[in-house]
């Protein structure tokens, strides 16, 4: 450059790039859970011969990450969202974490099934799994997708995505029986694709508009040409569809979900697919709404048929967690049913809906465990007669499945009612039509699990009186680690369920923040330059 | 005007790559996966803007780097890609060699263990 920009006067003339202060200490909190995570994870694997430790520590991090979390929630609760940006740099140029309230509660969410489901792990522990890493990897998952929810820069996102894939492979196939490796064949390579598009869309988004951060493309985004922007959100829509397994991309989940330990699915079913929701959520309803707008044809057919497909799969399926994993994918169908209607209503249902499959799901998959243990059968076909061995599996498993169809009074109905007033409020019939043909397909496709499993006495086939003579009774350490973990993971759903009123004003909140980024983009803390 | 030159490459690796992914063979679609791992970065690399040599080093005694200088953050966003996609090709093409050794298939139509072929009939009762 000329010579001339060395004067004094031409450092006020460039705008400003870097903090000269340190950062303050209460921003530290927005990376806490993630540094935890890492840490822990990376400490275990350097301590993987001292079996004693690995699970206590485990416990303890995960601990600590939902105490932070908590605190981290609160404060966004009070004050709006929270960012910080690394090494000082300032916004578009740093990396930015930022925390909304959606981001915040997802990942509340997230650790709190991670500590569920590593107490369940303990009545499932096989020592050659332990001694293949299941601690650090549990660690290294609960960070890729706590560093997804609350990160504020798009390529970020993607790191974390392949950091949550990375770690997911390694659970897969933890244990590496025949039928792990087939499931995750196809559960990798398929992912992988996906996360491959979503970089295909990340090149394309900084060639257009120059920047990365979300808040900063929140801004810039309404400039650009329209047409290119709709094939960017396009592509964005194809990658995180394959990673949320909505409808005509869901091939890979129930093709994989119940191949591996119950108590690693559970934690899929909670956490992978909902960190795909998220990042459309975030993308379509507040960087790139325009474009939402053009392609919301696609989401209201995506969402249709992905709640009407997904109940009749799980009807069709006898294997128990194949079966779920259908239910799963109907889930995914009212988060888009919620994309579809962009009212803060509409929005606010499907950030509930999300938060609600997160606890739902996975518990669901771990009382499927205990189902699969008392009846050594992973196929409905050879269960029966559990209610007789055991009432508080058969009530949890009822409790679940009317939450996932959304029946009063438990956590599941109150965001299919925001879905329903939202798409009344739109006019949307048939969205409505879908929405609540989903909860009753669902509920038939649930209770009918329930009646084969819990309600009859014997095998199919069986004469009735001749009851089911394989069912065995719970260990005591099953008893007291995998069955106490799932009754109280199924408490805090049916408390959340009760007494709805945080998960309702912040779910509001969140929708709020999603369509108008104001507070957002001032907690980020972009200068509008003119 | 480079970029012009560059973008029918990108559109050949990703033909050549979906060609690859779209077959029944594991082989053949983890050679696909690498194959569109480069064309995505090629992507990245012109998206960026391809400019002349000028290394993006802010020169002695100024404050920004020339105009002319190279854009740096497509590269560390390259570096960033090639390193998680090598790990994650290692990672499948050991996961393809052990799913070939344990179920005898390179062909994704045998692979029905998870996905049995003769899928039993929904129960009838209820």
């Amino acid at each position: 450059m000329e010579t001339s920009h060395n004067g004094p006067d031409a450092v006020s003339e460039l705008p400003a790039a870097m903090l000269q202060t340190a950062t303050a200490a209460g921003d530290w909190r927005l990376i806490l859970p993630v540094v935890i995570a890492l840490m822990a994870g990376a400490l275990l694997l350097v301590l993987r011969h001292s079996r004693g430790s690995q699970s206590g520590f485990a416990i303890l991090a995960v601990v600590a990450i939902i105490v932070v979390e908590i605190d981290l929630f609160w404060k966004v609760l009070e004050t709006g969202p929270l960012a910080m940006t690394m090494g000082n740099w300032l916004p578009p140029f740093g990396i930015s974490f930022a925390a909304d309230l959606m981001g915040a509660g997802f990942a509340l969410a997230a650790s709190v099934v991670t500590l569920v489901v590593l107490v369940f792990f303990q009545a499932e522990i096989v020592p050659r799994e332990q001694r293949h890493g299941f601690y650090p990897l549990v660690l290294l998952l609960l960070a890729g997708v706590t560093g997804a929810f609350l990160t504020g820069d798009l390529f970020n996102l993607y790191v974390w995505f392949e950091v949550m894939l990375i770690a997911s492979f390694g659970l897969m196939i933890i244990g590496g029986r025949k039928i792990q490796l087939d499931g995750a064949v196809k559960y990798g390579f398929l992912n992988f694709l996906a996360t491959t598009f979503f970089l295909v869309g990340l090149g394309y988004l900084y060639g257009l508009l120059g920047t990365l951060n979300m808040a900063d493309i929140s801004l810039v985004a309404p400039e650009a040409d329209k047409r290119a922007m709709t094939g960017i959100a396009a592509l964005f829509l194809l990658a995180f569809g394959m990673k949320a397994a909505a409808f005509p991309v869901n091939a890979w989940l129930p093709a994989s979900y119940h191949t591996p330990d119950a108590a690693v699915s559970a934690l899929f079913a909670g956490l992978l697919t909902k960190v795909g929701v998220y990042a459309l959520l975030r993308i379509m309803i507040a960087l790139l709404p325009a474009s939402r707008d053009v392609l919301d044809p696609v989401l209201t057919a995506i969402a249709v048929s992905t709640l009407l497909v997904a109940p009749l799969g799980a009807l069709a399926q006898t294997n128990l967690r194949r079966a779920l994993g259908f239910i799963v994918i109907g889930g995914i169908g009212a988060v888009f049913a919620g994309m579809a209607l962009p009212t803060v209503v509409g929005v606010a249902g499907a950030i509930f809906y999300a938060f609600h499959s997160i606890l739902t799901m996975s518990a669901l998959y771990l009382v499927s465990g205990l189902v699969e243990r008392v009846t050594q059968a992973t196929d409905t076909r050879q269960m029966g007669g559990v209610y007789a061995a055991s009432s508080p599996i058969s009530i949890m498993f009822l409790i679940l499945i009317f939450g996932a169809a959304g029946l009063p009074p438990f956590l599941g109905f109150w965001p299919k009612l925001l879905l329903a007033q939202g798409a009344i409020e739109n006019a949307d019939w048939l969205l409505l039509f879908a929405v609540l043909a989903n909860s009753i397909l669902t509920s038939i496709a649930g209770t009918r699990l329930w009646a084969h499993i819990f309600w009859r006495q014997g095998r199919e086939g069986a004469r009735s009186e001749h009851k089911n003579d394989r069912l065995r009774s719970l260990t005591p350490l099953e008893k007291w680690a995998a069955q106490g973990s799932a009754i109280a993971l199924v408490g805090v759903i049916v408390l959340a369920g009760l007494f709805p009123n945080l998960v309702f004003t912040s779910a509001g909140i969140s929708a709020q923040d999603l369509i108008n980024t104001q507070r957002y983009v001032d907690a980020v803390g972009i200068e509008v330059t003119p | 005007m480079t970029e012009y030159l560059m973008a029918p490459f990108v559109g050949a690796f990703f033909t050549a790559a979906i060609y690859l992914i779209l077959s029944r063979s594991v082989i053949r679609m983890l050679l696909g996966i690498a194959v569109l791992g480069n064309g995505v970065n090629l992507l990245i690399f012109i998206m960026g803007r391809v400019s002349p040599e000028v290394p993006p080093i802010v020169p002695a005694g100024a404050l920004r780097p020339s105009e002319l200088a190279a854009n740096p953050l497509p590269q560390a966003l390259i570096l960033t890609a090639i390193v998680i996609g090598f790990a994650l090709f290692t990672f499948l093409l050991v996961l393809g060699y052990r799913a070939y050794q344990e179920l005898d298939a390179d062909d994704t139509d045998n692979m029905r263990l998870a996905e049995p072929k003769n899928a039993p009939r929904p129960p009838m009762s209820y």
